[in-house]
């Protein structure tokens, strides 16, 4: 499993406590994550599924280095953090 | 009668004649890009534009009291391409007619239409404006892509919806949308080739406004210069008289006289700013020839303050105008912009005013 944690700033508009999801890649983490919640899923990602340019990934403590397919692969145990980046608001 | 203000930080509300004129906000600290009163029901929606989090849609059926988030107008995912396209701001929302309940109708960046019929609860690309042929010729002003940010409805004949793009002209369907054709035939720009400066699919309209009572006539703050119409969009005259310029971006249409309209003219267009640091209103009363300056209770000293395109707007009197500025000044005119009140100068920059 996958310990999915998000930005409190997120907070503001729906609720986002953390989940625990199977996947053996970010994209497939995230699927999960917006299988349970589909309210989260415009908030993070665009039309067409892109991540959102000021929303930043990391695993574990480093930032994800596929932001385009998201392809980084995920072990059991891993942490991912939704944060939002240091711009654009 | 209530003035629905969206900023860069909220959506206030004023109420004339209260103690407290502009009351807290909604959507405190989120830029509000477009509201919209539905007259035919007393419903108010909202579009957002979250700086990480992309654009939302919010709808209240208690006069702004409490808020439901909705999906917001959204392009299909198109597989197997990396560059297709997102929405990324609603400029507009507009009703449709009264025969037409739930119909909403809404202007986006990149430059499309949508179409909702269920009071906003899921909307439809129109396919047939996003697919005509000229819409390759649009590209973006101010912002990088061309968008939708003025939507006409006449109140004749609620099939007859008009699109004022930037930079795109303007776009008509007189069947519900259904079919489009480009037009805009009189405008001129002064931003391309000089033999290319009358092709309509590339003109900048940054508003378009109608006179309610006789939609033919319609006003436009372009780009390049003032113009406007007797026939409904199609062909627009240059109004040559307009002053002390003849950039800007807000218009008003008087809802009963085809002949009075109003424009906030400033530099153009590198600096944005009013002509000699001094905001004043323009207005006609004899179909453009000829404009007198307004000023009583504007700024005296020099001032900087830009008029959105959707930050000036009368209401149905014809009497009463409002208008928002990127610096935060809010002001009322109770008697057709002869005289200006100052409501606050506290506020965010204002994206639009709107009357309930």
């Amino acid at each position: 499993m996958v310990h999915v944690e998000f930005t409190p700033h997120l907070s503001r508009f729906l609720a986002c406590p953390p989940l625990d999801v199977e996947g053996p890649t970010v994209r497939a983490a995230l699927d999960a994550v917006f299988s349970e919640r589909p309210a989260l899923k415009s908030y993070l990602v665009d039309d067409q599924d892109r991540l959102r340019k000021h929303v930043v990934l990391y695993v574990n403590d480093r930032p994800i280095g596929d932001r385009i397919g998201l392809s980084d692969g995920l072990s059991d145990g891993d942490r991912l953090f939704v944060f939002q980046a240091l711009s654009g608001g | 009668m209530e003035l629905h203000v969206a900023t860069r930080k909220g959506l206030f509300v004023v109420r004339p004649g209260s103690n407290q004129p502009v009351g807290q906000p909604s959507f405190l600290g989120d830029p509000v890009t477009a509201v919209l009163h539905d007259r035919r029901d007393g419903t108010l929606y909202a579009a957002l534009n979250l700086g990480h989090f992309g654009r939302k849609l919010h709808r209240s059926t208690d006069g702004g009291a409490s808020w439901a988030e909705l999906p917001a107008p959204a392009f299909d995912k198109v597989e197997g391409k990396e560059d297709g396209p997102s929405v990324s701001l609603v400029w507009t929302l507009e009703a449709g007619g009264d025969e037409q309940p739930g119909r909403l109708w809404a202007g986006t960046i990149p430059g499309a239409l949508f179409r909702s019929d269920d009071h906003g609860e899921s909307w439809q690309l129109v396919r047939s404006l996003w697919d005509l042929p000229q819409r390759k010729n649009w590209f973006g002003g101010g912002y990088d892509d061309p968008g939708i940010h003025s939507i006409l409805v006449d109140p004749r004949d609620s099939r007859r919806v008009e699109c004022g793009v930037s930079c795109g002209g303007v776009t008509i369907s007189e069947d519900d949308g259904a079919s489009w054709r480009q037009t805009g035939h009189g405008f001129v720009a002064d931003y391309v080739p000089p033999e290319q400066a009358s092709e309509p699919s590339t003109q900048d309209p940054h508003r378009v406004q109608a006179c309610s009572a006789n939609p033919n006539v319609q006003w436009c703050q372009h780009h390049s210069s003032v113009y406007r119409s007797t026939d409904g969009g199609d062909n627009w005259t240059e109004l040559t008289e307009a002053k002390p310029s003849r950039f800007g971006f807000a218009v008003a249409a008087h809802p009963h006289d085809p002949e009075t309209a109003w424009f906030v003219p400033g530099i153009k267009d590198e600096r944005r700013v009013p002509v000699d640091g001094k905001l004043v209103v323009s207005r006609t009363r004899d179909g453009g020839k000829s404009f007198e300056i307004l000023s009583n209770g504007l700024p005296t000293e020099p001032s900087f303050d830009l008029i959105y395109r959707h930050a000036l707007d009368i209401d149905d009197t014809g009497e009463c105008l409002a208008m928002g500025s990127t610096t935060g000044n809010l002001w009322i005119s109770e008697n057709g912009g002869d005289e200006w009140r100052l409501v606050s100068n506290f506020l965010p920059p204002v994206y639009q005013v709107s009357f309930a």
